[in-house]
């Protein structure tokens, strides 16, 4: 007979008059590796806080290591052993490696005055447990983040973790960061120690999980065992809707070329890069972190301008030395990072979306012309699908996949010669995921040159018609999706 | 265009889409009536109004134009001395190019170019800080401060440190003259200062565009906007604001000095916050900035009706009214986002 570590009955937490979580029940065994999925909004995240005291529930109970409690704090969270590794890690970035580790521990040993050989002592300890080979002295923020990952985590088991909850951990790794990750996992499990896995990439969910738990709009779907999942089962769990996978087809006819470069460089970024899209196709680059992929991306719409080399648009040189010059010359991107770099969060939906076409459509004065705007932003909106009940709505209140639609929609609109998406599909779930794929393909089909840049290999081969491999800021290769495979893919773009 | 037809966005209420402005007018009218029932006899008097009505517009346009560069998430800190600069320097034309005894043709143009003047050199002052804050990213609250010496630091020059008196009769007279016997000059100004930036807000590219700036630069220069001139139209048209603050000091007193109304920069960022202008930036607008001028407008001139109260005591309650406002505030948005995401 196996223990729960946890478990949760009939949860309920609603906010405002948004129902988060309609009731659910689930349970952790000991030493278990337990996946919880679930589309964005789906209530994860709300049922992770509730389990680490962050939120209290409006009903419902939860025992951890037998003791039920109505509502828990986070002080007894901690306690209980429950440690949350958050997507953010909540590290310190302007303290050492060392500091970072063993800060708590201290905080707990109480005291006035820092022994720092304790803390040396007690850092390397936590280290060894994790496989942590960095510099103790080194200052955080300089650290990889798949580095930055193991120290949250190595800070956890300092604590007397016994459930490790880890919120989507992979979502920035690379893949070999990634197996680095899982191999740790399966170490902590065999040290008795139980895990909650949140994710909501089905190739993990396989790969690491014995058990897991979906849950739609709030309630959960199901819970099962790994082994009878499948990828259409996964995909109609989390989502309610039957998928079907599909390869780039229409406009596998390339037209003339649009947007070239050639030997364009930026300095600690790329080298050399000549490469040629064209009308209706739909190009993708990928390459590991930190390969050269979104300083290219930056570079084409004038962000961070190259140093050297050149960019043609209709076989004419043009000069874009800032993202206005891009847009005038009919070029825009959707940046990698939709919270920082696209979305103005405190603005409402339709803001979010007419920004690029105020100056279009207002008249001389600069007064704009709200109506129209307002008629071709709701049209977005619905064409698009973004799923709000008002589109005067701050855009942070939408989900991930609706927030990614709305940085397109802002485009969409423009009479553009060419797009640039970076990771158009990070953080987003199955669903959104899928729209957005279909939103891409029609536009590539109307004649727009599209260039898809992501890590996400699955979605390049099954997006792109050619993929460019990056490494170390080169252009190292490329393949014909029609004729190639993932394998071939990530073996091109992982090679030393 | 995509070809679905759409329904037009249903917009709220005027009241209901702008919380914030219903909260104030509120506040307003409640401190109204307080003062009506503490001070009857002094407060409801035409005198006690016109009096009022020739104060709050300089520190009210110094108000709007801290708040329009709060709106793109920096501060301008030397709005006070952007408004001495512009008064000083044209005090001196004034005085020097038509000197008693000018015929009234020559003194009128004189008066008029000097006004041009100040309101050029406000402008440029806002430029100075426009361009420090977005070429070379030094954060707004050291540019300014830096700028405010500096401008203070040319005032003091150009005046030697002593108020500049003797300006030409005219420039007083018109400036504190009242519309059809009833409405001051200055408040008209102010009116018609905030209408127009009102509508730039609300109305233009422009203002629709520094909001977004304010809510997230980077984020901005993604869509493609010129995220550089708008900083330094941002800051020029605070600075433009000064400058007609500080010519109507300048009227008001009667005179031009360096180191005018110190106490107005404070107190200008309190009533942009009170307005409900966010100092991170993206949110606020002009009618709430204006609801809060008048708000502080009464609680000050009763506080001057109560002979035992000091006006010492006057800083204590700004610095509760700031505080209270800020937490007031915090409180409302965690409210208001608890409410929207789930």
């Amino acid at each position: 007979m196996t223990e729960n570590i946890l478990e949760a009955r009939d949860v309920r937490k609603s906010f405002g008059g948004v129902k988060a979580l309609k009731g659910v029940s689930m349970s952790i065994r000991k030493g278990e590796i337990h996946c919880l999925a679930g589309e964005n909004g789906c209530g994860k995240s709300t049922l992770i806080k509730i389990v680490s005291g962050f939120y209290e529930p409006d009903a419902g109970e939860i025992t951890i290591n037998g003791t039920t409690y109505d509502r828990i704090t986070t002080a007894q969270a901690i306690r209980e052993g429950v440690q949350v590794i958050y997507q953010d890690l909540s590290v310190f970035p302007n303290l050492t490696v060392m500091e970072n580790l063993a800060i708590n521990h201290q905080l707990m040993a109480g005291g006035t005055l820092v022994n720092w050989s304790g803390i040396r002592r007690t850092a390397e300890a936590a280290a060894a447990l994790t496989g942590l080979s960095v510099d103790m002295t080194e200052l955080v923020e300089n650290l990889s983040l798949a580095d930055k990952q193991l120290i949250a985590i190595s800070r956890a088991l300092l604590s007397n973790a016994k459930l490790i909850i880890m919120d989507e951990p992979t979502t920035a790794l690379a893949k070999k960061e990634v197996s680095r990750l899982f191999g740790i996992i399966k170490r902590l499990q065999a040290a008795g120690i139980s895990i909650l896995f949140v994710s909501h990439k089905l190739d993990e969910v396989f790969e690491i999980s014995e058990r897991f738990t979906i849950f739609r709009s709030g309630e959960n779907v199901v819970t099962g065992d790994t082994g009878g999942l499948d990828d259409r089962k996964f995909a109609y769990y989390m989502t309610g809707r039957e998928f079907a996978e599909e390869r780039f087809a229409a406009g596998a006819v390339p037209g003339e070329p649009v947007l070239e470069t050639r030997a364009l460089t930026l300095e600690n970024g790329f080298y050399d890069v000549s490469l040629t899209l064209r009308k209706g196709e739909i190009l993708g680059i990928t390459g590991l972190l930190g390969s050269g992929r979104s300083e290219l991306a930056k570079a084409l719409v004038g962000y961070v301008p190259a140093d050297s080399g050149q960019i043609l648009l209709n076989g004419l040189p043009v000069r874009i030395a800032s993202v206005v010059d891009a847009v005038r010359h009919g070029v825009a991107c959707v940046p990698e990072d939709r919270l920082t770099e696209g979305l103005f969060l405190i603005q409402s939906i339709l803001d979010n979306i007419a920004v690029s076409r105020w100056d279009a459509l207002s008249n001389r004065f600069g007064v704009i012309r709200r109506r129209e705007v307002e008629r071709e932003a709701a049209a977005w909106i619905r064409s698009l699908s973004v799923a709000t009940r008002d589109p005067l709505l701050p855009v942070q209140t939408l989900s991930g996949g609706n927030q990614q639609k709305v940085v397109l929609a802002r485009w969409l609109a423009n009479d553009l010669k060419a797009l640039i998406l970076n990771g158009p599909t990070v953080g987003v779930d199955i669903g959104a995921k899928y729209d957005i794929h279909r939103i891409i393909r029609g536009l590539a089909g109307r004649g727009l040159a599209v260039l898809v840049i992501s890590d996400d290999l699955p979605e390049v081969m099954s997006l792109c018609n050619r993929v460019l491999v990056m490494r170390s800021g080169r252009l190292a290769g490329e393949l014909a999706v029609k004729d190639s495979t993932t394998e071939e893919l990530a073996e091109l773009s992982m090679r030393e | 265009m995509p070809e679905t037809l759409s329904e037009p966005v249903r917009r709220p209420g005027f009241f209901g889409r702008d919380k914030n402005f219903t909260r104030l007018l509120a506040i307003f009218v409640l401190v109204f009536i307080g003062c009506a029932i503490l001070k009857p006899d002094l407060f409801l008097k035409a005198s006690n109004f016109q009096s009022m009505a020739k104060q709050f517009p300089e520190f009210g346009l110094l108000s709007i134009g801290v708040a329009l560069t709060m709106l793109t998430g920096g501060i301008d800190l030397s709005v006070v001395n952007i408004g001495n600069l512009a008064a000083v320097l044209a005090a001196r034309v004034m005085i020097s190019f038509a000197p008693k005894g000018s015929s009234p043709e020559q003194t009128l143009t004189v008066v008029v170019a000097a006004m041009v003047l100040a309101l050029f050199v406000g402008a440029l002052c806002g430029a100075v800080n426009g361009l420090l804050v977005s070429k070379i990213g030094i954060p707004a609250i050291l540019a300014t401060l830096g700028t405010q010496q500096l401008f203070m630091g040319l005032a003091i020059v150009v005046t030697s440190g002593r108020p500049i008196s003797g300006l030409p009769m005219i420039y007083a007279r018109y400036g504190n003259r009242n519309i059809f016997g009833a409405v001051p000059v200055v408040l008209a100004v102010f009116a018609v200062s905030a209408l127009i930036v009102g509508v730039l807000l609300s109305r233009t590219r422009f203002g629709a565009k520094l909001y977004m700036l304010g809510s997230n630069a980077t984020a901005a220069r993604f869509a493609g906007i010129n995220v550089d001139r708008l900083y330094v139209l941002a800051y020029m048209l605070s600075g433009l604001l000064a400058a007609v603050a500080g010519l109507i000091m300048m009227a008001r007193s009667n005179s031009a000095k360096a180191d005018y109304g110190i106490s107005y920069t404070m107190q200008s960022i309190l009533i942009a916050v009170l307005g409900g202008v966010s100092p991170n930036g993206g949110r606020g607008n002009v009618q709430g900035v204006v609801a809060a001028v008048l708000i502080l407008q009464l609680l000050s001139s009763v506080l001057n009706m109560f002979e035992n109260i000091s006006n010492f005591y006057r800083d204590i309650l700004w610095g509760i009214v700031m505080i209270g406002v800020l937490i007031i505030n915090y409180l409302i948005n965690v409210r208001d986002l608890r409410r929207q995401s789930q």
